[in-house]
């Protein structure tokens, strides 16, 4: 066995070196250098809204999902901003959480400025809807379908903003899977009215209806549920409640083919 | 007899899981541009693949009572580029104490745009409106801000469509006859109803409304148009 | 060599070579997709089908008025989504099929054999087939409605959808259907299952077809409901004569033509 030291050693293993440091190199380019770049964790899914004769109604169910796994069954997914306006979250649970922390922080300097405005939905959808932009500007988004829902000095506000900044205002919004599976059922009936506005009972009615599709078809939905609505009267959000549903169909049913 | 095994398939390298910024709101926007008014006009669907975020989303905005800007691609970047611009008119106004004429608006668009060069604007603008001599004016935008002053054109999501079209009836190309336009504004509206009634029937991002904008010296007017919905 | 024993999917790996491998960046010819709204109900005496009449190529509307529900037997018909051509195909070819089976038995071809040819066939593909059907027919056994997704499994309910518009359409079977509706309460809830999808979804659009399938009977309601009809356009557009250049004129004599004196055939 040859056992002379190698003259050029140094130089055999600075080559390997290269090799590898090349294909570390390689393995490293998959990997951005700083990730602020997120995936939702622990979601919520649909939020509902409609406008009405009184102002706006909006629903939620009360489920945080961790991947399919219901890990948070009794989650609030609305929340009150200042007397006149709600917000009702989509997608990630934590990203929304600082979203209220945002909204406590907006309100309180409001509070402290005491100039007798009151920050109109309006307002408020701005704000938000700018944030969401920015964070997406800054490539580090905050995980969210949000709805705004407002309603002051006679006059009802709805408008969506999503995780991209995208925006739209509409007589009814629908994120998650109720955009698909709600809101066909929304625009019909808005549509059936013929531009007169829905009463509380009818569009009370019309979200549970679509609430309990949803809960049917979207398998990370819950059938346990809170309405918000805000009219003149201010925001009030309900305690959660149950949809009567029905599965009788099931026993007619026998495998799948023959 | 198989010698050498088949090459198997290479899957493309997997990137991290990175965050797409953009999203594609689609919708068409066209302007044209006569001797003495100028017309911008833009569907209001905004769309998220295969869905329809809703019917009446306006991608065209009055800037001042000469120029008007459209949009579409990206909602939120759209939205954010006339909002930009807005302030800065107000800020022009209030330095030089008059309003932007179009044609400085286009060249100030155009440097929007470029300052955005390695983080594009998602958006397809034209920016139609009358110049300082009162004539109308059309400038066509890429989404980094290359700038080009045209008679028609347009953009979006049926510009395919749409772009022969206008190049046949207003650009009077291809033609053997002598044919000459006269381009009057009720002949010009018609036209464009007609277009994006077109677009409607092949393109599925467009559909449920058109704005269009009539630009006169004396002022400007809105008209809705209604288109199918499905 | 050892002999290999079931499928063969060399094609498979060879076409994804030649699109995604180091050199290569072919692109495969694309095909037509029909974004589709399909469904299919069970009534009182029989089945609804239903279809939406938009065929699309990526964002363009490549069809305003395809067909959609497929016949398959005098007793059977079939709505697809899916590929375009594959839908089609299979269609067709099971119903050949389905035809040789009745003349080979003798008797109407039951509901069950059609969608377990279909399901084979669909399987034995692994999903590269990319079918996504509904069928529904009577026969002796009564009325039956399946569907068959493309990998090959198979589904009976009594009320079921398919395609982009799949989830506007159950939107509305969830909150409406009832167990033994009648008939035209059948037809009119897949109408506006339909149009759901027509109105929500972009790959959908155009008309509504129908067809319903009864003991013995079966009506096709081909454009049943036209929603979407285009409005009359502001002006004609004629061009003037001339307007296409004659860039160059050349007339062949192809025949000989020999003045003849009737006079002297005659003769």
């Amino acid at each position: 066995m040859n056992t002379y030291p190698n003259p050029f050693s140094e130089a055999i293993s600075y080559q390997r070196m290269e090799q590898y440091d090349q294909e570390h190199l390689e393995s490293l380019s998959n990997i951005s250098p700083m990730t602020r770049t997120q995936q939702p964790i622990v979601t919520g899914t649909s939020v509902l809204a409609v406008k009405y004769k009184d102002g706006i109604m909006m629903t939620t169910d009360c489920l945080a999902s961790y991947g399919s796994l219901a890990r948070f069954k009794n989650i609030e997914r609305m929340i009150k901003v200042g007397n006149s306006t709600i917000i009702g979250a989509s997608g990630d649970m934590s990203d929304f959480q600082y979203i209220t922390y945002l909204m406590d922080k907006l309100m309180t300097k409001e509070y402290n400025a005491n100039n007798g405005q009151p920050l109109a939905p309006e307002n408020i959808y701005e704000y938000l809807s700018q944030v969401m932009y920015q964070r997406r500007n800054k490539f580090d988004p905050l995980w969210n379908a949000l709805v705004v829902g407002g309603y002051q000095d006679g006059k009802s506000f709805l408008g969506y903003v999503n995780l991209r900044g995208t925006t739209y205002q509409s007589d009814t919004i629908a994120t998650g899977y109720g955009a698909y599976i709600a809101q066909p059922l929304l625009r019909n009936a808005v549509e059936k009215k013929n531009g007169e506005l829905f009463t509380e009972e009818e569009a009370k009615k019309l979200l549970d209806d679509c609430m309990r599709v949803l809960f049917y078809r979207d398998a990370r939905s819950l059938n346990k549920l809170q309405r918000a609505t805000v009219t003149a009267a201010g925001v009030t959000i309900s305690e959660p409640y149950s949809l009567e549903t029905e599965w009788g169909f099931a026993e007619h049913i026998r495998g799948y083919g023959a | 007899m198989i010698s050498e095994p088949i090459p198997t398939a290479q899957p493309a390298r997997q990137m991290a899981n990175r965050f797409d910024p953009y999203e594609d709101n689609g919708g068409t926007t066209m302007a044209l541009a006569g001797e003495d008014f100028c017309i911008v006009a833009a569907d209001t669907r905004q769309s998220d693949g295969y869905h329809i975020n809703c019917r009446y989303a306006p991608k065209a905005h009055q800037l001042s009572d000469k120029t008007v800007i459209g949009t579409s691609g990206f909602y939120a970047d759209g939205i954010c580029l006339v909002k930009r611009i807005k302030q800065r008119m107000e800020w022009y106004y209030h330095q030089h104490d008059k309003v932007m004429s179009t044609p400085a608006l286009a060249q100030l668009l155009s440097v929007m745009l470029y300052q955005k060069r390695f983080f594009p604007y998602y958006c397809f603008t034209i920016l139609g409106g009358l110049d300082e001599e009162g004539k109308g004016c059309v400038f066509d935008y890429d989404s980094v801000g290359n700038v080009e002053r045209v008679k028609y054109q347009a953009e979006g999501s049926g510009k395919e469509l749409l772009q022969p079209f206008l190049d046949s009836q207003i650009g009077l190309k291809n033609r053997a006859t002598d044919d000459v336009l006269d381009l009057t504004e009720e002949k010009a509206i018609k036209i464009v109803k007609d277009a994006f009634s077109s677009v409607t029937e092949r393109d599925i991002h467009t559909g449920d409304c058109v704005e269009i904008y009539i630009i006169r010296k004396d002022g400007i007017e809105c008209e809705k148009y209604p288109l199918k919905r499905d | 060599m050892a002999t290999k024993t079931g499928f063969n999917f060399d094609n498979y790996q060879r076409n994804l070579f030649l699109e995604h491998g180091k050199e290569n960046n072919m692109k495969l010819p694309k095909a037509t997709k029909t974004g589709t709204t399909i469904v299919g109900l069970m009534f009182k005496d029989g089945i609804v089908l239903g279809a939406d009449t938009r065929a699309t190529e990526g964002p363009i509307v490549a069809d305003k008025n395809c067909e959609k529900i497929h016949y398959i037997a005098p007793n059977m018909y079939c709505c697809g989504a899916g590929t375009a051509a594959d839908t089609e195909m299979t269609t067709a070819l099971i119903s050949s099929n389905i035809e040789l089976h009745r003349l080979n038995t003798g008797r109407e071809a039951r509901v069950v054999t059609a969608m377990t040819m279909l399901k084979q066939l669909l399987f034995k593909y692994q999903g590269h087939i990319g079918a996504a059907l509904i069928l529904g027919g009577v026969d002796c056994t009564g009325p039956h409605l399946y569907t068959i997704y493309p990998h090959g499994s198979t589904d009976k309910l009594p009320y079921v959808t398919m395609g982009s518009g799949s989830l506007a359409a159950m939107a509305v079977f969830e909150s409406k259907y009832k167990k033994d509706l009648e008939r035209q309460e059948a037809i009119d809830l897949v109408a506006e299952a339909i149009q759901a999808g027509i109105f929500n979804d972009m790959g959908s659009g155009s008309n509504v077809d129908v067809c319903v399938l009864t003991k013995g009977k079966v009506d096709y309601l081909r454009n049943y409901i036209k929603p979407n009809v285009r409005k009359e356009k502001e002006q004609v557009y004629k061009f003037n004569l001339g307007v296409t250049p004659v860039i160059k004129e050349s007339i062949r004599n192809l025949v000989d033509v020999v003045e003849v004196n009737e006079m002297e055939i005659d003769q």
